[in-house]
């Protein structure tokens, strides 16, 4: 980095730590909270047979996971170009 | 056809492919070896980490833990997944702009010290070979019981194979044969799950069909199996827990301590550009998730579908004669997995809880303790025997659980051997040394660590299934923290980052060696390995996420109380930031 661009490359590694902080909040909701420490909170929601917490245990926090590493990819592609870190 | 001619037929045809494969990748050059070239497309590169990834653990034996621990051991499934989003955020896309070959590189380079890289190196190592013995030893299992050879016989099949792809392609090779490994593997694990999905819920989908009724007694077939099992003494299956800190910690350490994993990161070398770091991440795990999605319903199913075959009649009624038992459960007992006593001497099989609280209700139905054993290892294996199925997808999942063992031994080979060719001679004995010479010990790096892995495999050491643990402990509480603080922080520091690794290290190891004992000699254990006597009932198992804590904070610590980091490592900090100029993985 030239320091002509150092402004631009302050910013764009802000951008990048609020989509981490973010896409994080998300990843331990869903999995430390609705699956394991908000269980019982969720169990009046009846799924199959079981509870919510128990179908985030086994099935949605993986989906969720997948989600978060997509979003992710695709924003930061997207923020790469916008501040011309990307490369050619 | 017998049974033996077709599983012949899938195994040897699936190893005929593998070394086809290898001959057309051969490596002709380092960066073939270690990066396989830098060129690899991030869906290739997904399903190569995918394999690389699911191992004899995931194939074999996960569906058999959850089904026996049900809600409990959904630990697994998040924290083997989880990981992922660690990786595609935190370390692969900036490891991948460093664009050198292997983890104690960007360590020994990131820390400005030699030390440092050396510290890496152990662990990778010690990580590295604990987990390896256990790929060895479960494609031994495999052999012995579906090509009914001897396991040591079918051990050195393996080996042979791993080594014609493995030192011939390196990791070229490694990468295009994990991709036809996980088509095996995942082909092999679906198709009996879609069937008994089907038989028991109409529902072709797995997932799904966990959540689904069970068509025979119209209750939703989570309840049926609780019913069923509780009937008989065991925890309800979806029962709720008490020790959340404990589920928490655990979790966390094997989330960790998969993105910390050397064989996964080395993987985001082989992509082109940082972008596709990126992509390849959510990829792999789409793949990983296709297994990950299926597990937890193989889990539930093949446990109510066991009960069921026990019990035809309800688990009111008696259960089966021992004469009358299926052709599998036979077949199981010659291995040893299944064992029967006949302990009230009534010739049935009494399968039930032998728990206290059972203790009236079996006396009154004139049982005198439970009857047969099932090693949780054989569920997936017998799933299809169980379900009835056409003998071809038996020999599909030999082939399958042999993919698994043998895709993620030879990434966990590589890694070795790059941090043995790379790291070790080139980066510290023998800097002077040509290509050509790094790439013949890198390939003879290899033959030795795939004969010490065969040995382990043969003898494995009683320790074996712990060590495992160990392994993900080492990667969480040593290696994630170093990497994440060399890329995130400018002010750690060499003394910050060596402190950290190894008071990570001690803590993680020591509250291990306590409870299993020191290096896992038995008889040397201080306190009996129990929930009573565990640290605020946190399980040594779960000690990782802990250890890396430890690390962070002894490496903050230290690095403010000492100089700041040198300006040229300050730019280093920098350049990995920002994806611009990576270029291809290269030496210098």
């Amino acid at each position: 980095m030239s320091a002509g661009h150092s402004y631009d490359a302050e910013a764009y590694w802000k951008a990048n730590l609020r989509l981490i902080f973010g896409s994080l909040i998300v990843w331990a909701l869903v999995s430390y909270g609705f699956a394991i420490l908000l269980r019982p909170m969720l169990a009046g929601i009846p799924i199959g047979g079981t509870d919510l917490g128990f179908w985030f245990a086994q099935q949605g926090s993986i989906l969720t996971f997948i989600a978060l590493i997509f979003h992710y990819a695709w924003r930061m592609n997207k923020i790469d170009e916008k501040f011309g870190v990307h490369e050619e | 056809m017998s049974q033996f001619a077709i599983n012949i037929i899938f195994v040897g045809g699936s190893f005929l492919l593998y070394i086809a494969i290898a001959i057309w990748a051969k490596a002709g050059s380092t960066s073939d070896f270690y990066v396989a070239g830098g060129g690899v497309h991030p869906i290739t590169n997904g399903a190569a980490i995918g394999a690389d990834w699911m191992s004899a653990a995931s194939f074999i034996s996960m569906a058999g833990l959850i089904a026996a621990g049900g809600y409990a051991n959904s630990t697994f499934l998040m924290g083997w997944t989880g990981g992922y989003v660690l990786l595609a955020m935190l370390l692969a896309p900036y490891l991948r702009k460093f664009g050198k070959f292997t983890v104690p590189e960007f360590i020994g380079d990131r820390f400005y010290s030699k030390n440092a890289r050396l510290v890496a190196v152990i662990c990778l190592i010690v990580a590295s070979v604990t987990y390896v013995i256990g790929q060895m030893a479960g494609a031994g299992v495999a052999f012995s019981r579906f090509l009914e050879v001897d396991s040591t016989v079918g051990l050195m099949i393996a080996a042979v194979v791993v080594f014609i792809y493995a030192v011939m392609g390196g990791m070229k090779g490694i990468t295009y044969t994990q991709v036809a490994q996980y088509c095996v593997l995942i082909i092999a694990y679906t198709i009996p799950a879609v069937f008994i999905s089907l038989q028991l819920t109409g529902n072709p989908i797995p997932g799904l069909g966990l959540f689904s009724t069970h068509v025979d007694s119209g209750m939703p077939i989570l309840s049926k199996l609780n019913q069923v099992i509780t009937d008989l003494g065991f925890n309800e299956y979806t029962a709720d827990i008490d020790n959340k800190l404990n589920m928490v910690l655990f979790t966390l350490s094997l989330m960790i301590g998969t993105a910390g994993l050397p064989h996964v990161i080395i993987r985001f070398f082989t992509v082109p550009k940082v972008a596709d770091a990126r992509w390849s991440a959510g990829w792999a795990l789409v793949f990983i998730a296709l297994l990950y999605l299926t597990a937890p319903a193989v889990a539930s199913m093949a446990r109510l579908n066991l009960m069921t075959t026990i019990y035809p009649d309800g688990t009111s009624a008696e259960p089966i004669q021992y004469d009358e038992r299926p052709n599998w459960i036979k077949e199981w007992e010659v291995t040893g997995l299944i064992q029967f006593t006949d302990k009230n001497e009534d010739g049935r099989i009494q399968l039930y809880n032998d728990s206290e609280a059972f203790a009236p209700t079996a006396e009154a139905r004139g049982w005198n303790g439970n009857e047969l054993v099932v090693n949780r290892d054989i569920l997936v294996l017998a799933n299809p025997e169980i379900a009835n199925l056409p003998g071809w997808v038996i020999g599909l999942i030999a082939a399958g659980g042999l993919a698994a063992a043998l895709s993620t031994a030879a990434g966990l080979l590589l890694a070795i051997s790059s941090a043995v060719s790379h790291d070790l001679i080139k980066g510290s004995i023998n800097p002077a040394i040509s290509e050509k010479g790094e790439l013949l010990a890198a390939r003879i790096s290899m033959a030795v660590a795939i004969v010490v892995a065969t040995y382990l495999g043969a003898n494995p050491p009683g320790f074996a299934a712990q060590v495992v643990a160990l392994a993900f402990g080492i990667a969480a509480a040593s290696l994630f923290p170093a990497l994440m603080m060399g890329i995130f922080s400018k002010r750690v520091n060499n003394t910050g980052a060596i402190a950290g690794m190894l008071s990570g290290l001690t803590f993680t190891l020591v509250y291990i060696f306590v409870y299993k004992g020191w290096l896992f000699i038995p008889g040397t254990a201080n306190l009996p390995d129990t929930p009573e006597n565990w640290v605020l009932g946190i399980s040594p198992l779960s000690i990782g996420a802990v250890g890396a804590i430890v690390n962070f904070a002894v490496a903050f610590i230290v690095s403010n109380a000492t100089e700041e980091p040198p300006v040229e490592i300050q730019e280093l900090v920098e350049s990995v930031r920002y994806p611009r100029g990576a270029g291809q993985a290269q030496d210098h």
